[in-house]
């Protein structure tokens, strides 16, 4: 009997231990630790974790009420991404943010149809910037075609604003997340004139000989990369191979981490990435980190990765959601709020610098501004550049806009049709 | 000469170089196989491994860190500068065997007799349990491998063959890949040195004996637990110089265990039991699938080189089920 009860209250505690507190604040995180792509899973999980922990310990949580992390390992695939998903979902998550294109792209029926709030920051489906129709899924502050602009807008001003004739090539990963950046890369080469090769890699990307000798035959003036995982050092250490100028070699942000440039060493000198977030660690908030995550033990890693792109990346989107949350709190005028009304938070965030300085990023991002009509922030990003030798990114542009001319058609156009092959009809927004 | 024959002789060039490549895998597929008939599902993950295994070595990681600072609470992750390449690789060949001791003793032995699906199940476990060994022991972070082999393209080739082009055309002379010479190399040498341990050693002719029959050969007292040991601490070493000629090229990180999907091709086209067909199985796959991504793919939207391996190696089947340098098997029923 004694033996029934002791494994009764273990099977208990074990429950208990595994359900969050019903007034936690529940942030599931969907990260991949393991597989092909754990590498740089694991310091965007770690920063992630991180600073929700940081909220907790230096804060006491959001308005007074703790949060938790939710972490389901998805492995970088989308079936075990949508698996996290339902196993998760009914648990009080708030927020999913997928870290994969692939998962976001079937979790944007599920979580609308189940009311929670999707926000894929920096990657996924672009035209989810139109709040009008992907009343539930948010994208700021910036998308992939953001990226793709402000690329060419510094080859643009590296040209003196003429890139008439010049070549652009893209290798991109023969995936839904590489092929993103390619009607727009079109729709701006027709308004600039440059010529556009396209050139796509398979999954993983380990061998790539065959795109780089076409590079090295074609002599294309630029190279754009929209790579993950091993394709990015591999893509780079070609680059260095046939000796192309790494200052003409720009990826986009899921191709511009330490993982992607050190393994080829010196000849990385000058690469090139763009990006929506500040680099380094040169920002108040990782002293926080360190004083009361790192050094009290209770770093979700071993707190080496605290700076990296990774890192800062998934601790940015930690911060995020954790300012959408206060927004929500303050909106519903309660702490313990829903998953809707995250989303509401999520809709009326507003970030400026004199916030961000509070949260010791000043300067980190762009100010955000999100509305009814526009989930997908400010679209700004910067150019960071690598330093081999000091082994450090360090930004050479400030935040500057993408072309809306040619991107706010483009959104309109994607979401409109998304909006009709689903029986949507877009909500007002005034 | 043109530039586009010049250049058609570049593809080539290279696409041999990069069959070279996918042959170090194969011939640790090759090599179980022919020994115990286990297509060993795990050589691509022991490439990872030993490649993770000799980086550590190299850098002086502490092996199983995170796990001794979580249980602990300590923050080791070092243990100095690391060791000479040379040590480094000794030492890991010599995990490699002990690795290959552990998978005899804990889990063919037991398998002995059995069907080959329940060894390549086997094998499939090994390959996850290694996965997640190396994982443990060395982080999952992308390591740098530099073993002093040089990399990056040949100037020496490159102003060579510039020469060769008609006056008056623009080419920019041929690409070869320094690392991929180095490959081809330690390929040539690795084939020449299993051929002469197989001919001229007695555990080479036990091994053959094996391969031919394993009932003959355990009648006339050779151990099979002894060859399988022997084979898998070879197979080891060539996914060692696998895993050295890839981490080189793309630095040591997970995804290094797919480069066996790279070989599969290859087996299909030269047999699972031929060593040369290993090599000429890869060389033709090499060149047939950068010979098609640069004429062919372009019709089909580029990136048509890792499905045409396999569409390339199918070709062959229908005209020699066995692979090229396969056994023809015979079954009487």
């Amino acid at each position: 009997m004694k033996f029934t009860k002791t494994i009764m209250a273990g099977a208990l505690a074990v429950m208990v231990g595994a359900t969050p507190a019903l007034a936690d604040l529940v942030f599931p995180s969907l990260s991949y630790r393991t597989g092909p792509y754990a590498a740089n899973g694991i310091p965007f999980a770690d920063g992630y974790a991180d600073y929700l922990t940081l909220v907790n310990e230096r804060d006491g949580g959001i308005g007074g009420i703790k949060t938790q992390l939710l972490e389901c390992e998805t492995g970088y695939n989308t079936e075990k991404g949508v698996e996290c998903y339902e196993s998760t979902k009914g648990q009080g998550a708030l927020i999913y943010q997928p870290l994969s294109t692939g998962i976001t792209y079937q979790l944007i029926p599920k979580a609308t149809a189940d009311g929670i709030p999707v926000h894929s920051m920096g990657y996924g489906r672009t035209s989810a910037a139109n709040g009008k129709v992907f009343e539930w899924i948010f994208n700021y502050p910036a998308n992939y075609w953001d990226g793709a602009s402000v690329i060419v807008n510094d080859i643009i001003k590296a040209n003196g604003g003429d890139v008439k004739g010049k070549k652009i090539a893209l290798v991109y990963h023969n995936s839904a997340y590489g092929k993103e950046p390619i009607r727009t890369l079109e729709e701006l080469a027709k308004k600039h004139g440059y010529e556009l090769s396209l050139l796509p890699v398979d999954h993983p990307g380990q061998e790539q000989k065959s795109q780089w000798l076409q590079i090295r035959r074609d002599r294309p003036d630029y190279v754009l990369m929209w790579g993950w995982g091993v394709m990015n050092a591999v893509a780079i250490q070609e680059a260095v191979n046939i000796r192309f100028n790494m200052e003409n070699f720009y990826g986009i942000w899921w191709s511009g981490s330490e993982n992607d440039v050190i393994p080829a060493g010196a000849g990385a000198n000058g690469y090139k990435a763009a990006t929506f977030h500040g680099v380094g660690a040169d920002y108040p908030v990782f002293a926080d980190i360190k004083k009361h995550v790192v050094d009290t033990g209770k770093a979700a890693g071993a707190g080496d990765q605290v700076g990296t792109v990774l890192y800062n990346r998934g601790m940015y989107a930690a911060m995020l959601a954790v300012e959408a949350a206060r927004k929500a709190q303050e909106i519903a005028g309660k702490p313990d709020i829903t998953a809707a009304d995250m989303r509401n938070g999520m809709e009326a965030l507003v970030i400026d610098q004199a916030r961000m300085t509070e949260l010791g990023l000043p300067g980190f991002g762009p100010e955000i501004n999100v509305t009814c009509a526009s989930h997908g922030g400010p679209g700004l990003g910067a150019i960071q550049q690598w330093d081999a030798a000091a082994k450090t990114w360090s930004l050479v542009s400030d935040f500057g806009p993408a072309d809306r001319d040619v991107l706010d058609p483009l959104i309109a156009e994607d979401s409109e049709a998304f909006a009709k092959e689903n029986n949507i009809t877009p909500r007002p927004c005034s | 000469m043109s530039p586009d024959f010049l250049n058609f002789v570049e593809i080539v060039l290279n696409g041999l170089m990069a069959g070279v490549m996918y042959s170090l895998v194969a011939l640790g597929f090759v090599l179980i196989f022919k020994a115990s008939g286990i297509f060993n599902f795990a050589q691509g993950v022991m490439a990872l491994f030993a490649a993770l295994t000799l980086v550590g070595l190299q850098t002086g990681q502490v092996p199983f860190a995170h796990l001794i600072n979580a249980i602990l609470g300590s923050n080791v992750h070092h243990w100095g500068d690391g060791m000479n390449t040379f040590l480094a690789i000794f030492l890991t060949m010599g995990v490699m065997i002990l690795l290959a001791w552990l998978v005899e003793k804990i889990v063919l032995k037991h398998l002995v007799n059995q069907e080959p699906i329940i060894l390549f199940m086997a094998t499939i476990g090994l390959a996850y349990f290694l996965e997640g060994l190396g994982d443990l022991m060395w982080g999952a972070d992308i390591k740098t491998l530099d073993v002093g082999l040089p990399v990056g393209g040949s100037f020496w080739w490159e102003d060579l063959t510039r020469e060769w082009a008609a006056t008056g055309t623009e080419y920019y002379g041929m690409y070869i890949d320094v690392l991929d010479v180095s490959a081809t190399l330690i390929a040539l040498v690795l084939v020449i040195v299993l051929s002469l341990f197989s001919q001229y050693t007695a555990t080479g002719r036990a091994l053959r004996a094996v391969a031919d029959d394993h009932q003959a050969a355990m009648s006339v007292g050779i151990s099979l637990r002894t060859i399988w040991v022997i084979v898998w601490s070879i197979a080891g070493f060539v996914a060692l110089v696998a895993g050295i000629m890839w981490g080189t090229k793309s630095g040591v990180q997970f995804s290094l265990s797919l480069i066996a999907l790279k070989a599969l091709p290859v087996l299909i086209l030269g047999g699972f039991t031929s060593i040369p067909g290993a090599i000429i199985g890869g060389l033709i796959i090499g060149v047939g699938e950068k010979l098609a991504e640069a004429y062919i793919g372009p019709f089909f939207g580029g990136a048509i080189e890792n499905w045409f391996a396999y569409m390339l190696a199918l070709a062959f089947l229908l005209f020699r089920p066995q692979g090229l340098f396969g056994e023809k098997i015979i079954e009487r029923i």
